[in-house]
């Protein structure tokens, strides 16, 4: 690792090497998940929770068969809630299929076409669930003032929208991850919008903390090979950022010294 | 007497009061993990063999899957 003067991505008190997340949604199976695990180096995953189908088939592995909880972080979400009395009720859920694990990503969705947060009920799930002693990362729209508030209750990381989840659009406004990231004392790690290896890179450039993603990688139409350019691209902006950039401008500024030509 | 439960939102029919474990067990969910909600309140692991089902009891049973 040529990264060698950075520090590991904590989060609630443990350390990451990898400052990328990905999900585990929309996969053909559970091993092509996997083999996208492997391949991003990411040591977080996002998992869903829902109803057992009672008609299944009981020998039929499930997706921590096939993900280790004990290799991998496991970030049990609250996608598809839509009040916080729902979120906080999937997240005891979660905290008790996973024997105790306090550390869960929480999303309150505002709309079906937009999947966009639902802020006051995100702040009211917050509340409740840093009471009763869950590690929360929250998913949230990329407004400082509303980061701010949820990094005050307790969250142990904030993550902010690049785009609307599943759109691929990108780092819509950069200028307003800047603001968060500038007020904030815990990780920001933006979550959803990114669509591709630049996407990941330009929140790392900002100095954000972590990218998670999931339809970025398993929508590409190489999942395991976009997951290892996804990696690639969060080490790469992450570098650049401690790196600095040079400064913009408008003109142009000669590489080669203007001294000592013989024409 | 017969009683009547909803397990993840089916109406069931059963014979008589049982435990969760014996429910559980009849409806092949040995192995694997998954968790409990019981009348909107959790049960622990360690208390399935000792919590009654009764009539009108709504049961969720929840597993890990995948999501972004």
């Amino acid at each position: 690792m040529s990264t060698k003067q950075d520090r590991p991505l904590l989060i609630a008190g443990a350390e990451y090497r990898s400052r990328l997340i990905i999900g585990s949604g929309k996969y053909k199976d559970f091993e092509k998940n996997l083999a996208a695990l492997e391949a991003s180096a990411a040591e977080m995953i996002t998992v869903a929770i829902r109803r057992v189908n009672l008609g299944q088939d009981k020998d039929e592995p499930s997706l921590l068969d096939i993900i280790s909880p004990e290799k991998y972080t496991i970030l049990p979400n609250t996608a598809g809630c839509y009040t916080a009395e729902d979120a906080v009720r999937s997240c005891r859920m979660a905290r008790e299929l996973l024997d105790g694990h306090k550390l869960v990503k929480l999303e309150v969705l505002g709309d079906q076409k937009t999947l966009y947060p639902n802020v006051t009920e995100t702040l009211a799930a917050a509340e409740t669930l840093v009471a009763e002693g869950f590690d929360v990362m929250v998913y949230t729209s990329d407004d400082p003032l509303v980061a701010r508030r949820l990094e005050e209750i307790g969250c142990v990381a904030v993550m902010p929208l690049g785009a609307p989840i599943g759109s691929g659009l990108g780092i819509r406004n950069p200028y307003n991850i800047r603001m968060i990231l500038e007020n904030a004392q815990v990780p920001i790690i933006v979550d959803a919008g990114v669509g591709t290896a630049s996407d990941a890179s330009i929140a790392m450039e900002l100095g954000c903390h972590g990218v998670l993603m999931n339809t970025a990688i398993a929508e590409a139409r190489n999942p395991v090979l976009m997951a290892s350019a996804m990696r690639k691209a969060v080490e790469a902006g992450r570098e650049a950022y401690l790196a600095g950039r040079m400064p913009r401008r408008l003109y142009a500024s000669a590489s080669s010294p203007v001294d000592g030509t013989f024409f | 007497m017969t009683i009547e439960i909803t397990v993840n939102g089916k109406t069931k029919t059963l014979a008589a009061e049982l435990s969760l474990e014996d429910l559980l067990q009849d409806l092949g969910m040995t192995k694997g993990r998954i968790a409990v909600e019981l009348n909107g309140h959790i049960v622990p692991r360690s208390q399935f063999s000792s919590q009654r089902i009764s009539n009108l009891d709504s049961i969720e049973i929840v597993q890990a899957i995948g999501g972004g």
